[in-house]
């Protein structure tokens, strides 16, 4: 009977802290309105979650496009159609690997440097002392870092993209030797603005707000120990990493089916 | 500060640089500069099978793309499918009595619609109807075709 | 037993109205109850804390003194009972009445819980900027002059990460009182400080209190200290009021469990032993 209790408890715990989880959304998005009169909050965030990830993605990014270049043209010349290798470039990464990789990557990177950073100012009671202040701390701490995340992740998945396009480019013309021209006028004709394009921007908006959303939860929900705060940070790397797979196979179905 | 200020240009160039990033890939990319449909004409057509013809799939005259389809319904009358070709405007004379056929590009390509120019002095316009069509080759219809002759003949 | 209440003044004028406020007692506290988990922290507490002086709450660690400050700034809620500030029932109000409250008060946290990005003068500044609109060179005026109250002008350029824990906590008592409060709560504001810094504190927390006409609840285990500079002294434990009054009638108690805790003795009606069988047993299994 013990597992069989262990096991509910745990499943309580869970279902709890889910319900947590979407409250503390819901406060975070109701800081909005006194977010946009502070827009110096909203600059730091864009600037600690966007341009410095910048690097890892563009780097990322590149060797991405660069890889696929190399695999796609030694496939597609089995076949006789290495000209096709900007389309498969192209759609790999516009439709997949540009907003689901920038996701995993800006989880390991930013999101769990919010985590730590929220966990420890609960840690060291700077959460508690903003309130005692009269400042609600989820408006002024959590809500600028929510958008700056949300916003952030499209620009970067579409950074990433683009630089692994003109990797995937440099790789299967400069290197390869296929046709510039068959290059690029296949990869127009065939990536679709609406099909391709918006749907992987949408995507990468949904992963924006679920690992900023994770990130911020387990900051906040986080022990109030160094031990804690740790646990934390991996939980939210775990937990975006899992969360943003599971929803791209959901929105590659709903977006890419029939 | 002026520590205020070198993050508000650094977060102003990520901005436009991920801007930059989006434009490429519509542009550059994505097939959104050629053409990206909306305005043009319709004209309808009759198929008994159209095979994996697709919505927006390219109608074309002489191999070049001169409109896409935009939709295909059953007529529940007569058991065809009605496709409605939107066709550019820039392309106003093709002839009232043109031959629309489903074609495949290459060997295991899409099928789009391939239209042959006919000799008429009236051009199709907008509700006008493409009155001889070519359905799509279906490859059982083609190999049963195949096997009843060489079995007449032996 | 300790009463906490204290009884009106003989010569108040009693015009047979209620007053919302009462010009004597500033928190008044009754009945309060809360429990963490299945532990009960209190269990029906009356506490009344007089205006213009220091109140001393002390007991035991772990007796739920910080947990009673969060009580009184509204960031837990009782079970039962109430507690009033200034004649406002803290737990019945809006959340908009609560934080006009909260700018009332001030609060130094055991740690000082400066925030960490900003540099001490920033630190300070905060509560002025959130809460008001005064011009740029005012507020520099006016957080060089708290920064001064507790000496630390010469610090203003400084980030938390580069001052000594002691110096954390006078900026942070610098920030507390930037708004002018009419109350502040200290938070085991003497743990871990070295004498001089000790010193200062007490020197500091007196001052403050008597130079602006504010409150000030002192929560400590540091008896000595403690004692020095509070006009009214509560010990709290087991989750009951255990003795109440000023230093010296809490010194010159009879009660075993008074003379225990405040003179440090190891053994007494709080046991040196945890329970255990007795210890031939324990040998000899």
């Amino acid at each position: 009977m013990e597992p069989v209790a262990r096991l509910g408890r745990l499943g309580l715990r869970a279902v709890a802290g889910l319900g947590r989880a979407h409250l503390l959304l819901l406060e975070v998005l109701a800081g909005l309105p006194s977010l946009l009169v502070r827009p110096r909050l909203l600059i730091a965030q864009l600037f600690a979650i966007g341009v410095l990830s910048m690097l890892i993605i563009g780097v990322s990014g590149l060797f991405v496009g660069m890889v696929l270049g190399l695999q796609g043209y030694y496939v597609l010349s089995q076949f006789g159609a290495a000209e096709s290798l900007g389309v498969m470039v192209a759609a790999s990464l516009v439709r997949e690997l540009g907003p689901v990789v920038t996701a995993l990557l800006v989880a390991g990177r930013a999101g769990s440097a919010l985590t730590a950073e929220i966990g420890l100012m609960k840690a060291t009671e700077q959460l508690s002392g903003l309130e005692m202040m009269a400042v609600d701390p989820v408006k002024r701490v959590l809500t600028p870092r929510f958008f700056g995340g949300f916003l952030s992740m499209p620009l970067l998945a579409a950074m990433f993209s683009a630089v692994g396009v003109a990797g995937g480019w440099f790789v299967g013309v400069g290197l390869l030797g296929i046709d510039d021209g068959a290059f690029w006028s296949q990869m127009q004709a065939k990536i679709d603005f609406s099909e391709d394009l918006i749907n992987g921007v949408t995507k990468s908006l949904v992963f924006g707000i679920v690992v900023t959303w994770i990130a911020l939860y387990e900051g906040y929900d986080a022990d109030p120990t160094a031990a804690g705060v740790s646990r934390a940070t991996t939980r939210t790397v775990v937990q975006s990493a899992l969360a943003v797979l599971g929803l791209d196979f959901v929105l590659t179905a709903l977006m890419f089916g029939d | 500060m002026a520590k205020m200020r070198t993050m508000e240009l650094l977060v102003g160039t990520f901005m436009a640089m991920g801007f930059v990033a989006l434009f490429f890939l519509a542009m550059k990319v994505s097939n959104l500069s050629a053409g990206g449909g909306g305005d043009g004409y319709r004209i309808k057509a009759r198929f008994d099978n159209v095979g994996s013809l697709k919505v927006r799939s390219p109608v074309s005259i002489a191999g070049v793309t001169v409109g896409r389809v935009e939709s295909i319904v059953l007529d529940q009358d007569s058991f065809q499918a009605v496709v409605t070709l939107r066709i550019d405007p820039a392309f106003d004379q093709i002839p009232a009595d043109t031959f629309a056929n489903i074609y495949t590009a290459g060997l295991l390509g899409e099928q789009y619609i391939g239209l042959d120019p006919g000799g008429s002095l009236d051009n199709l316009a907008d509700g006008g109807q493409v009155e001889h069509t070519q359905s799509a080759l279906v490859l059982e219809q083609i190999i049963g075709q195949f096997l009843f002759s060489k079995a007449e003949e032996g | 037993m300790g009463n906490g209440t204290l009884p009106p003044p003989t010569n108040r004028l009693d015009t047979g109205h209620h007053r919302a406020t009462d010009p004597w007692v500033l928190v008044r506290i009754r009945g309060l109850c809360f429990r963490r988990g299945d532990r009960i922290i209190f269990d029906g507490v009356d506490l009344d804390i007089p205006r213009g002086q220091v109140t001393a709450i002390m007991g035991p660690s772990g007796t739920g003194k910080t947990t009673l400050l969060k009580l009184i700034g509204g960031q837990l809620r009782p079970d039962a009972g109430t507690i009033e500030i200034d004649g406002e029932d803290v737990h019945r109000l809006g959340r908009g009445a609560l934080y006009a409250l909260r700018k009332r008060m001030g609060m130094l946290f055991q740690s000082g819980a400066l925030l960490t990005d900003l540099n001490v003068f920033e630190n300070v500044a905060y509560p002025l900027r959130e809460h008001t609109r005064l011009p740029e060179s005012i507020l520099r005026r006016l957080v060089l002059m708290k920064l001064e109250a507790v000496g630390l002008r010469g610090a203003a350029g400084m980030m938390p990460s580069q001052i000594s824990g002691g110096m954390a906590r006078r900026v942070a008592l610098a920030r507390a009182i930037a708004l002018d409060p009419m109350m502040i709560l200290y938070d085991e504001p003497f743990t871990g400080q070295d004498p001089i810094s000790m010193g200062v504190l007490i020197d500091l927390i007196r001052h403050l209190n008597d130079a602006a006409q504010m409150t000030s609840v002192v929560v400590s285990h540091d008896v000595a200290e403690t004692s020095g500079i509070a006009d009214r002294i509560y010990l709290i434990a087991n989750g009951q009021l255990m003795a109440a009054g000023t230093p010296a009638e809490i010194a010159s108690s009879e009660s075993p469990w008074v003379r225990q805790f405040m003179h440090g003795e190891p053994d007494g009606p709080v046991h040196f032993h945890y329970p255990a069988p007795p210890l031939r047993e324990d040998l000899l299994a």
